[in-house]
């Protein structure tokens, strides 16, 4: 049998485009794409450059980095994990009402879209922006800091709340309506168990994302690490940035490893 | 009968044993005296509180109308933000996937390069793109460069710690039968695995850029370029109306990176 | 176990239950249930038989108001459930046990907890929340669990359970409101042959035992014919058929499910005691 007769070339046909001359003009706009967004950044070559030096630089001065001044570290660190767990646990409990608005299959209609639009624009504004706002309101300090991570947690676990009622089984509901029970026997004999889990899992995530986002609301002076770190920088206290940066690390580590762990035990 | 019925089953019934019981309310007892411990230790001044829905509504009073005449200025600013999100993810996703294969356990050489990529992924993620703001403002001087690459230091460790669960959970039948083909253990990579975590990768890509954008807003505090250094600067000059519109176009730009993003990811699943 | 029971409801007023007229008619126009009418004088099992959509499912959940029906009565011992308020009709509902096909157990709460939720109604909310149930209660639940066959497991999960068991549970459960009617919505139609078998036998015989009448929506005909007393057979929302499940004819099962073979379908008298 002669293998003539058969084509010598072959190319895999384009995956997520359709057609072949999609794809190029998919490269193309991308390339276009970069060409001038880069051109339109006005980024200072010679300085861009001059960065490698300094990386080097910065990097010598973070080391060895300085945990000299361990007490206003600790201090930072515990204000962070404070604000954490005083916002998380103000979330919980402000997300209960709002998360249940928020569910379209138990709140009406107007309540619905009401608490859906404050979920929307809440989770748009990033927590500095809303930091900042507190600050203005309450001034410095980790009050700010621990209203803006609370705000950030209601939103956050409202929405979970929310969609996790909206995907309760019917079924056990029925079932124990039939018995007779009440609204609240209701709910509490086949919607809480349905969601109990799961709530409990995302508020051990958001005690872990809490801590996390504890370091940064302090860039703008809403306490905290982040507060400590942004005063280091600002000084050109690389060294102690440094130590910083490391126990930021530890303790981000540290957190989500404890929240898996809790959210393995709770299956 | 029914005495019959009490003398063989029992009438009480508990949910959980005593130790069990005991240790519910030493987990509930640990969350109060937590939650205690630092509301009080945070000194919280309760008279602010007070009048802060009066404080509140003098703000928002301060905010309207918002003044318009602000938004040409803020349209480079915000295309910039975007540009720093699309950019700080495209160089993410070119480093993601290296580090990916070496904090996968199936894929990764040996014990260090498996620490090695798990210590990249840590230490990414746990910086905030703020944080990785403030170092590279320290290295490339304030602008949009520092922006970009605050960006790609943050998503690097995001899009690869899903990548290498996703290298990690990769169907083993087609790698097998690659391997079985003698093909170098790249060749195994880049055809076995890396077709199987492509949607993935998409996936996250798409998703973190749509974060990215959200994050980006904010840069400008530090000095990383984009929309946040306007906003800062109209606080600071408590030009309130000036921060109304610049928050009106955020929310108008985050909002639709959202919905382009969710589209996307419709699309390719 | 009998002597347990609260007093049956034949003793008083009227039959034990009357369907007069119930209609249905859902938003969007659909006729589900056309004019159903028939009357349950003395403790049966009656299998509700009929094509899908004929109106099985909703005839059972407008019996106790899971749907709400668009006219007609239901007479349970002489009240009629349909012009009840929302704290009689929870009282009715006390007197009414349901069985479902997908079981609707609680999956996360215990087996114990998915029996003494049928005590719901006639426990306060707090009690109930923390789980404190008068002992005649826990002690019936564990005799239940004996007599569903399931001894011993009051402690596992409802989501731990294989098919049939669940489906014991959700006997259970409907048994411990002692109900005066059981309502049984297709309790097989998620087992295989043999636990379907199985299970038929013991709603059968607990509705014996307890002299309640149960309805029984049922898609098997074999089954129906095997384990009911009567058959009811709707079609588009009318009855088609009422009588006893001997009169099952491939004539009357033509009129209800249209024309088809029917010779293989028809129990034998000799097949009764297979698959035991």
């Amino acid at each position: 049998m002669s293998t003539a007769a058969y084509p010598t070339s072959w190319r895999p046909p384009p995956a997520f485009f359709g057609t072949r001359t999609r794809q190029h003009a998919a490269v193309i706009a991308a390339l276009l794409y970069v060409v001038w967004s880069v051109s339109t950044l006005n980024v200072d070559v010679n300085r861009a450059l001059a960065g490698f030096g300094r990386a080097v630089d910065l990097f010598v001065r973070m080391v060895p980095p300085d945990f000299s001044r361990g007490e206003l570290l600790v201090r930072g660190m515990v204000e962070s994990l404070q604000m954490a767990f005083a916002a998380t646990l103000a979330g919980v409990v402000l997300s209960v009402p709002l998360g249940i608005a928020a569910a379209r299959n138990l709140a009406p209609r107007p309540v619905y879209l009401a608490a859906r639009g404050l979920i929307v624009v809440g989770r748009t504004f990033h927590e500095v922006i809303i930091a900042i706002f507190f600050v203005k309101l309450f001034g410095f300090g980790a009050v700010a800091g621990l209203l803006t991570l609370a705000f950030h947690s209601v939103i956050f676990l409202a929405k979970m709340l929310a969609e996790d009622i909206e995907n309760v089984r019917v079924g056990p509901i029925e079932a124990v309506r039939a018995t007779g029970a009440g609204f609240l026997q209701v709910v509490v004999y086949s919607v809480v168990p349905q969601v109990l889990t799961r709530s409990v899992g995302t508020a051990i995530y958001r005690l872990d994302a809490n801590v996390r986002h504890s370091t940064v609301v302090g860039i703008v002076g809403a306490g905290g690490i982040g507060q400590t770190l942004s005063a280091s920088f600002s000084r050109y206290d690389y060294d102690f940035a440094a130590a910083i940066l490391l126990c930021i690390i530890a303790l981000v580590a540290l957190g989500e490893w404890f929240s898996d762990w809790v959210r393995a035990k709770l299956r | 009968m029914s005495s019959a019925v009490q003398k063989r089953y029992p009438e009480v019934w508990r949910k959980h044993t005593p130790r069990e019981t005991a240790a519910r309310w030493l987990w509930i007892a640990a969350v109060a005296f937590a939650s205690a411990w630092s509301v009080s230790a945070l000194d919280i001044e309760w008279a602010f509180f007070k009048d802060a829905h009066v404080q509140a509504a003098d703000l928002a009073a301060r905010m309207w109308p918002p003044r318009w005449a602000y938004l040409p200025k803020i349209v480079a600013p915000l295309v910039e933000t975007i540009h720093i999100a699309t950019l700080g993810t495209a160089i993410a996703v070119v480093f993601s996937v290296p580090i990916a294969f070496l904090a996968a356990r199936n894929t990764t050489a040996n014990g260090f390069t498996w620490a090695v990529g798990r210590g990249i992924l840590v230490a990414s993620r746990s910086v905030n793109t703020v944080i990785w703001g403030l170092l590279f403002v320290a290295i490339f001087g304030p602008g949009p460069l520092a922006g970009i690459a605050a960006v790609s230091a943050r998503s690097v460790g995001f899009l690869a710690k899903l990548v290498a669960e996703a290298i990690e959970e990769a169907d083993r039948g087609p790698i097998e039968a690659i391997e079985a083909t003698g093909a170098s253990t790249f060749q195994v990579y880049v055809v076995g695995i890396l077709p199987q975590v492509m949607p993935v990768l998409i996936g996250t890509t798409v998703y973190r850029w749509d974060i990215n954008v959200r994050e980006s807003s904010v840069l400008g505090f530090v000095g990383a370029g984009g929309i946040g250094i306007y906003l800062y600067a109209s606080i600071n000059q408590f030009a309130w109306q000036q921060v109304l519109v610049v928050l009106l176009a955020i929310l108008a730009v985050v909002v639709a990176s959202e919905a382009v993003s969710a589209w996307v990811r419709e699309r390719i699943s | 176990m009998a002597a347990a029971r609260e007093a049956p409801a034949q003793g008083g007023a009227g039959p034990l239950l009357a369907i007069e007229g119930l209609a249905k008619v859902y938003p969007g126009g659909t006729r589900a249930l056309d004019g159903v009418s028939f009357l349950v004088d003395r403790p049966e099992v009656i299998a509700v038989i009929g094509s899908s959509g004929a109106g099985k499912s909703t005839l059972i959940r407008c019996i106790n108001r899971l749907v709400e029906p668009t006219a007609g009565r239901v007479l349970l011992g002489g009240t009629d459930i349909v012009g009840l308020g929302t704290k009689d009709l929870r009282q009715a509902r006390r007197r009414i046990g349901m069985i479902f096909q997908e079981f609707n157990l609680v999956d996360r709460l215990t087996v114990m907890e998915n029996l003494l939720s049928g005590r719901l109604g006639s426990v306060g909310f707090f009690a109930s929340w923390l789980r404190r149930y008068p002992p005649q209660d826990v002690a019936n639940a564990f005799a239940m669990l004996d007599r569903v066959g399931l001894s011993g497991l009051h402690d596992s999960r409802a989501d731990a359970l294989s098919g049939g068991q669940r489906q014991r549970v959700g006997i259970g459960r409907a048994l411990m409101q002692n109900p005066d009617l059981l309502l049984v919505d297709e309790p097989t139609a998620s087992l295989d042959p043999k636990t379907a078998r199985q299970i038929m036998r013991l709603i059968r015989a607990l509705a014996e035992e307890r002299a309640t009448p149960a309805l029984v929506n049922i898609h098997d005909v074999a089954l129906a014919q095997g384990f009911a007393d009567r058959v009811i057979g709707l079609k588009a929302g009318k009855v088609a058929f009422d009588g006893p499940s001997t009169g099952l004819t491939p004539e009357v099962l033509t009129e209800i499910y249209g024309a088809e073979d029917w010779s293989q379908t028809i129990r034998r008298e000799d097949e009764e005691e297979a698959g035991a």
